[in-house]
């Protein structure tokens, strides 16, 4: 009697067969993996299945797919943990568009997909050449030091490396790649797998290109203002990457290096945080003038992208006046947004003072979180390892720094 | 927790936190809830000298800033004695982000520190801030409110739309100890008697935050989800955030641009659903003042239930 069943879209594309869906029976101790249960379906019953893997231990990277929806590494999920998500969240019935939701043992299916955003070469094997590492060489995966190499290696400070650590734990799995909410919109984006490792190289303090990697980044139109935020990389990657997180302190470094971008990305962040100073809530209308023409009172010199920008969004404002939306005129002008009342702005006021006097950066990825007394045991640090790893190094006792690039 | 009177809540009382749309471009949010919990006996106290969460743009900028910002608003919610609540996954989002690195005891008293000055100071012991999502499966719980149903939503075919910012990234947002979080949106539609569609978005990014920088892949991403919906007859969606909101309905025939589709979908607010079925009328909800019109919802909440399929 099987103890899971493993719903697997295939497609054989020598056999001129569309993409379908078969099912396996697996005989396994729980606690073993989904890859451990395709390895046994594929022994068993049919040696076709292609799968791809080595390591088994999640450090290579090779067997990145989706399970029950969710892109991540197969030898690191679990069948029973796979099967108890299948269940509370009725993946079959949504992933595979049939009603089966129980296999042979009268227990879900546990659905197994290719990874998204890539072309599929056979069954779980995707094509990481034409998209993956495409985008990784595109932001020049390499150092590039000024001046001759010097005569033996490099040295830096070890606590001048702490900043691209989590960058540097990356192992080209894919996993956010395939996960990416923006590519699945434009698959022209650079994607948090390669904006991730572009920030590898802006930090590492022995580049000498920092500069021009940020201002390519920060104007390309697929670049890091394509990234629509949405948090999927973060959970899809099995090594505390946090791409997204990456992809923020490009963002950061940008704006602190001055790049004011075609994309309006600057202008729109440099907008929010002024707002919130001068009102200490949002002035939407406000927003939407100075992320595309910042300064219209006092110098306008706004491009033409600026210009069809604001002109692009004028529509959607005028059909807001005729259902009421936005009756209140007051909304619909910027500046009109009242202020916190009493001395509140003030106090907001005088955080700005004081924070952007320090710009402190706390990286919990380095300093781990403090252990929560009510959390149960475990659930605190999701990389336990590295993060014991990097605190053993000389300097990397404090994760707090100052932003990015100061 | 604070005791109070009221007797239909059975004394829930929160700090309530609006946040800066449902005041600003989507009012009908603020008004609804404020229907709604008032039906519900749940009793709001508003914060209202409290800030803007930052919506991650902030953080963007100077993470020490937003943090200091977000323990200003926790400090205030603090200051009533009652567990915060938000009405929008974005501030959800943004603001828990905070609470995990303000847990670090060394980063707090240097934020604190600031807070200081205005007599404030930020204390994670205790301390909870969920959306109104979390708090009516978590703390009023659904089988009550389904009591409170005078208009049961009569098989009214509902797609929810979550929103990242109370998804992802599950660790950050106490999946752990809540690990059905990213279902709440869907049973909470069948508690109010709704059927729920299943279609490819539920889960995914509506657009907003590229909105100025990327315009079409943004409204690609709001069109994409709205017209799966669609192909899978939905009546509607539903969203517990108001930026969403603002993509999926006021930049909707944008959207429809894009995608080059006719789309014309309601989609409504989370209080708005619940205040449907609670027997309040659509224009009290402010339903009127959607860009989608939602007509259609109307009209098939006035059908008789043995017409639905």
């Amino acid at each position: 009697m099987a103890d899971f069943t493993l719903k697997v879209r295939r497609f054989k594309p020598e056999e001129q067969q569309g993409p379908y869906w078969e099912t396996f029976d697996v005989d396994l101790d729980p606690t073993l993996s989904v890859l451990d249960g395709l390895l046994q379906a594929k022994d068993r019953e049919d040696g076709s299945l292609a799968v791809r893997c080595s390591c088994r231990a999640a450090i290579c990277g090779s067997c990145g797919m989706k399970i029950n929806g969710q892109s991540t590494l197969a030898c690191k999920t679990m069948l029973e943990e796979a099967q108890s998500f299948a269940e509370t969240h009725a993946v079959a019935a949504q992933v595979g568009g049939d009603k089966t939701e129980s296999g042979s043992h009268g227990k879900p299916e546990i659905v197994v997909e290719p990874m998204g955003n890539m072309p599929v070469v056979k069954d779980l094997v995707t094509d990481m050449e034409s998209t993956h590492w495409t985008k990784i060489r595109r932001v020049t995966p390499w150092l590039l030091p000024e001046g001759d190499p010097p005569e033996r290696e490099y040295i830096v400070p070890p606590e001048s490396m702490i900043d691209v650590t989590q960058s540097m734990a990356c192992i080209q799995c894919g996993a956010c790649v395939s996960s990416c909410l923006s590519m699945e919109a434009d698959p022209d984006f650079i994607g948090p797998a390669a904006l991730a490792k572009a920030y590898r190289f802006i930090g590492d303090p022995r580049d000498a290109e920092s500069k021009e990697r940020l201002h390519d980044l920060a104007q390309d139109p697929h670049g890091i203002y394509d990234c629509t935020h949405c948090f999927s990389c973060i959970d899809a990657c099995p090594k505390g990457v946090a791409p997204m997180d990456q992809i923020m302190r490009l963002r950061r470094a940008a704006d602190e290096e001055g790049i004011h971008d075609q994309n309006h990305g600057r202008n729109h962040m440099e907008a929010f945080t002024k707002i919130i100073e001068k009102k200490g809530t949002l002035d939407e209308a406000q927003l939407l003038q100075d992320s595309y023409a910042p300064g219209v009172k006092g110098k306008l010199v706004p491009k033409h992208g600026a210009i069809k920008g604001l002109v692009e969004s004028l529509p959607t404002a005028i059909r807001g006046v005729k259902t009421g939306k936005m009756r209140s005129l007051p909304k619909l002008i910027p500046g009109v947004h009242p202020k916190l009342p009493g001395d509140a702005q003030d106090h907001v006021k005088r955080i700005y003072a004081h924070a952007e006097d320090h710009q402190v950066e706390l990286n919990l990825y380095i300093r781990g979180e403090e252990p929560d007394e009510e959390a149960p045991e475990g659930a605190v640090e999701p990389e336990p390892d590295q993060v014991a790893d990097t605190e053993s190094r000389p300097g990397a006792d404090t994760g707090l720094s100052p932003g990015a690039g100061s | 927790m604070a005791a109070t009177d009221t007797t239909r809540g059975d004394g829930l009382k929160l700090a309530y936190w609006p946040g800066c749309v449902s005041r600003g471009f989507t009012p009908e949010l603020h008004g609804s809830t404020a229907l709604v919990a008032d039906r519900l006996g749940i009793e709001l106290v508003e914060l209202d000298r409290a800030n803007c969460c930052g919506a991650g743009v902030i953080a963007e900028h100077n993470q020490e800033l937003a943090d200091t910002l977000n323990a200003r608003t926790f400090a205030l919610a603090e200051q009533t004695g009652l567990p915060m609540m938000n009405i929008c996954s974005t501030c959800q989002g943004a603001q828990s982000e905070c609470q995990q690195r303000l847990a670090d005891t060394e980063y707090r008293s240097h934020i604190n520190e600031t807070l200081a000055e205005e007599g404030l100071a930020y204390d994670p012991e205790g301390f909870t801030n969920k959306n109104f999502l979390w708090v009516l499966v978590e703390d009023y719980g659904l089988d009550r409110l389904a009591e409170q149903v005078t208009r049961p939503l009569n098989g009214l075919r509902v797609g929810p739309f979550y929103g990242c910012y109370i998804l992802r990234p599950k660790h950050r947002l106490g999946y752990e100890d809540h690990p059905e979080r990213d279902l709440y949106l869907d049973r909470l539609i069948e508690a109010l008697g709704g059927e729920v569609v299943q279609y490819d978005g539920a889960r995914k990014c509506c657009g907003f935050p590229i909105i100025t920088m990327a315009r079409d892949v943004s409204l690609r991403q709001a069109g994409t989800h709205i017209g799966d919906a669609i192909d899978a007859d939905a009546d509607c969606l539903v969203t517990p955030c108001p930026l969403c909101h603002l993509n999926l309905d006021m930049q909707q025939p944008e959207a429809a641009k894009v995608v080059n589709r006719d789309l014309g979908l309601a989609v409504l607010h989370l209080p708005q659903l619940v205040g449907l079925a609670l027997g309040f009328e659509p224009q009290q909800l402010g339903m009127r003042k959607h860009i989608a019109s939602t007509e259609w919802v109307e009209e098939r909440l006035a059908q008789p239930a043995a017409a639905t399929a």
